[in-house]
């Protein structure tokens, strides 16, 4: 039997030093509950396994070429981030309750830390949440219990992908959500402060926006800050490489979707969602903190801290229920972080503007093609309007190779005729050329 | 050894970037710059392998140590499952190719993944239907909470509370409290299950359902658990089962055929994927029919051409609680230990998993207490209390174990066992394994009484001793500030 080592002989070994029967061991289960066994499949072998997946993954259109984005990009992924992450040390762990023989993952987590921190410019940052939607929800529900007030205003430029996670995750609780309607593209200041007040926890903006916009939110801090509600900013963490800081900004917590350090798309996850703040609050951050101690004799260590915000000491007095979070996905984002560096996280980050930058004026060149929101600077996405449907458009060209959209007018309902567009530092002139010559021959 | 930034070297790079094809295009004034790097380490790729490598000699993993760590379900995981979805056509795939274009046609095959593996946990745990997008158990539990929630407000219940028992993992009454519920937790009898006149005392009108581990985190099968049922319901309450223990009972017995009406599995644990240093996971949402309405969307759907889409049409559906579809990589990791086992390989799994936790209980009764000296399931939880007279705690045992060659057991937990030791020895470790445990065990009972100076300093093999917590916790430390 595959991964079952006690053999038959030894299996009755063990039964005769218990005065047991294989049967007898699910004697306390009452017989009426007892399932006649499983009308499962047999097992397959390693090979059959493998050659059925392999059909499955052909049929999936991997290898066209990519040009979506909506929070989730199709970043390069150095070969070292994979065989260190694939080695079972790290992998084949579980969370540190032992910290003597889990330094490898407690300084790794202190280190991620540190590398969140230093590219928000936040003071401290957590383990790691699942992914950026629940890492935004966390935020809320961190700002709500720091002031004890539960409105929570949202620009409708955050991703609806996340917004709709946050009102799911949040429905049964007292907790009123508005949605101000983006202008142009850009946050609308007025609707935000018109909005916020002494029952405001928190104010929620997005850099770059769903959009691909980018702004300055420190007006929006000071105002926030002055009805002492947060300022709550979902960030690209990749694009902080060359991009002003939410720290920078003011912010009082920064959460974001991690997968562009390092992880690949797959799908929809596993990702990596992170959250940090300034030093006051981290007592109402949820998750797994490391820190930095020593032992007896001096030499440095880490351990989980701050243990008592959590569920499995607080239960329901917790900060927060979570328990497994995103280990190894966070641990990808620190070596992929490491081999860019300084220097390769900024050249990585201007590489996907540039790219942006030139596929906005190719496309933008095609007669019936506009940019939507004009001068409005972008990062490395942004949204053209088309002289038809979106959704046909992105079907034609599929069929051409290439893979682009997103469903803006799900949530924006004059967006019908508008794409968005990604480009990162993986895709060559030569793509984008062909990219915008289909799209042309398409309209 | 040293941080990774502290081996930075001022100009050393890692990786090169590609050289730019196209002119540079700045459109980013420099007031929406950031005005200093970030300062991250500068290091070359040797140096970034070697700091890592170094890190994984000061670890334990299950591939390098038997990992008995209680509730955690330890066991090996597969190397086919790493290799499978590192595929391309798995890895490479942007999530929006399942919603368009052509509603999902350039992702048929991980759509496929997800149903089959969908039917699979159906049959598995005799639910009408399951969600895969929560993340982990604890985002399960919330889920289940929230599809409970949306049924009492469909139903106009008012409803306030959920019922808990003190033996319960954690995240049970925190996804509760998070939910918005509050929690009434009911004591456990002499024989470690639920108080079932306790519990009859506690359920009134207001319990919205109330949420079991079966075995529970003593390793023990409740018997009441049809009485159970039945007074929950009896209020128009659901009947939660948390699937963190499934590993016992897989193939055996099913939480469907049991009464409950929601239940989460987490598949890191009972379907073998790696932990990860503490994720990612995977925590499925199963519910019976009257609940499936309310379920997360999209709803992974197969059409009457054969091919698979979503369906986002479900008036009733708490909304989605991730981008798009969960933890894809994981689910289908999952999916493969499934086909690789199959029905017979997963009833094997239970028997295996609970002959190798009973193997354990009676080879070290002798040596420590055991609070509930009965069959147990895929664990058992032993009390330090004897060697607690020797001055040694349930702390000391476990760091001696390190000495030993061993990750301890879960320790202080549960809550309801003094000093606890909760063993989880999983079926796919060997008899010699656990016969070489076992004989560690009885060193470190010895110890106690002949030797426990040499317990309280130990760990000693490893890279550092034990680590001052109180220092952590009052001068925090936790971004390196060089």
């Amino acid at each position: 039997m595959p991964f079952i080592l006690n053999t038959e002989p030894q299996q009755k070994e063990m039964l005769e030093a218990i005065g047991l029967t294989m049967e007898q061991l699910f004697a306390d289960i009452p017989a009426e509950l007892r399932c006649k066994g499983l009308d499962l499949p047999a097992g397959f072998s390693e090979l059959q396994v493998q050659q059925h997946l392999e059909e499955l993954a052909a049929k999936n259109a991997s290898d066209s070429i990519c040009f979506m984005g909506g929070g989730f990009y199709d970043h390069f992924i150095p070969a070292a981030v994979s065989a260190l992450i694939g080695r079972s040390e790290f992998y084949t762990a579980y969370t540190p309750y032992q910290p003597e023989l889990s330094q490898g993952t407690l300084q790794a987590i202190y280190e991620y830390q540190s590398m969140i921190c230093r590219l928000t410019d936040m003071d401290a940052s957590n383990a790691s949440v699942y992914d950026g939607g629940t890492a935004l929800y966390e935020a809320v529900m961190m700002a709500r219990r720091h002031t004890n007030r539960d409105k929570i205003i949202f620009d409708d430029s955050v991703s609806p992908l996340y917004r709709e996670m946050v009102k799911s995750h949040t429905r049964n609780l007292p907790i009123e959500i508005i949605e101000t309607p983006n202008r142009n593209g850009r946050i609308n200041r007025e609707g935000l402060l018109a909005q916020l007040d002494e029952q405001t926890a928190a104010v929620v903006l997005q850099n770059p926006n769903v959009f691909g916009g980018i702004d300055d939110f420190s007006d929006m801090a000071a105002a926030a800050h002055e009805k002492k509600a947060l300022l709550i900013v979902s960030a690209y963490p990749l694009s902080l490489g060359i991009l002003k800081t939410p720290g920078a900004m003011g912010a009082d917590i920064v959460t974001g979707e991690g997968q562009s350090l390092g992880l690949p798309l797959s799908f929809g996850g596993p990702y990596l969602g992170f959250i940090a703040t300034k030093m006051p609050y981290i007592r109402k951050m949820p998750g797994r903190i490391a820190g930095q101690t020593s032992d007896a004799r001096g030499r440095r260590g880490f351990v989980l801290t701050l243990q008592a915000r959590e569920q499995h000491i607080r239960r329901n007095k917790a900060t927060s229920n979570i328990c497994t979070n995103e280990a190894l996905c966070a641990l990808s984002s620190l070596v992929y972080l490491c081999l860019l560096g300084k220097e390769g996280i900024k050249e990585v980050a201007q590489l996907g503007a540039d790219k942006a930058a030139y596929t906005f004026e190719r496309l933008t060149s095609i007669s019936g093609v506009q940019g939507r929101f004009k001068e409005q600077p972008f990062f490395n996405e942004f949204v053209i309007d088309l002289p038809v449907s979106a959704d046909a458009v992105t079907e034609k060209l599929y069929d051409k190779g290439f893979a682009v959209g997103f469903p803006l007018s799900c949530f924006y309902p004059d967006m019908a005729n508008s794409l968005l567009i990604a480009v990162t530092e993986k895709r060559t002139k030569q793509q984008i050329d062909s990219f915008a010559q289909a799209l042309e021959a398409v309209l | 050894m040293k941080l990774i930034f502290e081996k930075s070297v001022p100009h050393r790079r890692g990786v090169r970037s590609a050289r730019s094809d196209v002119p540079a295009k700045n459109n980013i004034k420099p007031g929406l710059r950031r005005d200093q790097d970030a300062d991250l380490p500068e290091v070359g790729e040797l140096d970034v392998v070697r700091h890592f490598t170094e890190l994984t000699r000061r670890n334990f993993g299950v591939d390098t140590n038997f990992y008995p760590l209680g509730s955690c379900t330890m066991k090996y995981n597969p190397k086919t499952s790493e290799r499978l979805a590192a595929l391309d056509g798995f890895a490479g795939l942007h999530p929006l190719l399942g919603q368009m274009p052509y509603a999902g046609v350039g992702a048929q095959g991980s759509l496929e993944v997800l149903y089959a593996a969908e039917l699979l946990l159906r049959e598995i745990t005799g639910m009408a239907a399951l969600t895969m997008q929560p993340m982990a158990g604890a985002h399960g539990e919330l889920t289940g909470i929230l599809t409970m929630a949306a049924y009492h407000r469909d139903k106009n219940n008012k409803k306030s509370t959920l019922i808990i028992p003190d033996s319960s993992h954690g995240t049970n009454p925190a996804s509760a409290a998070v939910a918005g519920y509050d929690v009434v937790a009911v004591p456990s009898d002499q024989n470690g299950v639920i108080d079932i006149e306790a519990l009859r005392k506690a359920v009134t009108d207001e319990v919205a359902g109330l949420m079991l581990t079966s075995p529970n985190t003593l390793g023990l099968f409740n018997p009441h658990i049809k009485e159970v049922c039945d007074l929950i319901h009896g209020v128009d309450g659901l009947m939660y089962y948390d699937g963190a223990n499934l590993n016992a009972i897989i193939g055996k017995a099913r939480p469907g055929d049991m009464g409950f009406d929601i239940v989460h599995l987490n598949l890191h644990k009972t379907f073998a994927t790696p932990h990860g240093g503490g994720g990612p996971g995977a925590g499925p949402v199963g519910v019976v029919d009257k609940l499936v309405d309310f379920l997360p969307v999209p709803v992974i759907i197969k059409k009457s051409d054969g091919t698979f889409g979503l369906d986002i049409n479900r008036p009733k559906t708490i909304g989605p609680i991730t981008p798009f579809y969960g933890n894809f990589g994981i689910v289908l990791r999952s999916y493969i230990y499934l086909l690789m086992l199959g029905q017979e390989g997963l009833e094997r799994v239970s028997e295996n998993a609970v002959l190798n936790a009973n193997y354990i209980k009676e080879k070290l009764k002798k040596y420590y207490d055991l609070p509930v000296d009965a069959l147990c399931k895929h664990e058992c939880v032993f009390s330090a209390a004897r060697q607690n007279q020797n001055g040694i705690h349930a702390l000391d045992i476990a760091k001696g174990l390190i000495d030993l060659g061993f990750h301890p057991p879960t320790i202080y937990f549960p809550l309801t066992v003094k000093e606890a030791l909760m063993i989880e020895p999983t079926e796919t470790e060997s008899k010699e394994t656990l016969d070489a445990f076992i004989e560690a065990m009885i060193t470190i009972a010895q110890m106690a009484q002949s030797d426990p100076e040499t317990l309280h300093a130990a760990p000693q093999t490893t890279v550092v001793g034990r680590l001052d917590e109180t220092a952590a916790a009052r001068n925090l430390n936790v971004s390196y500030c060089g």
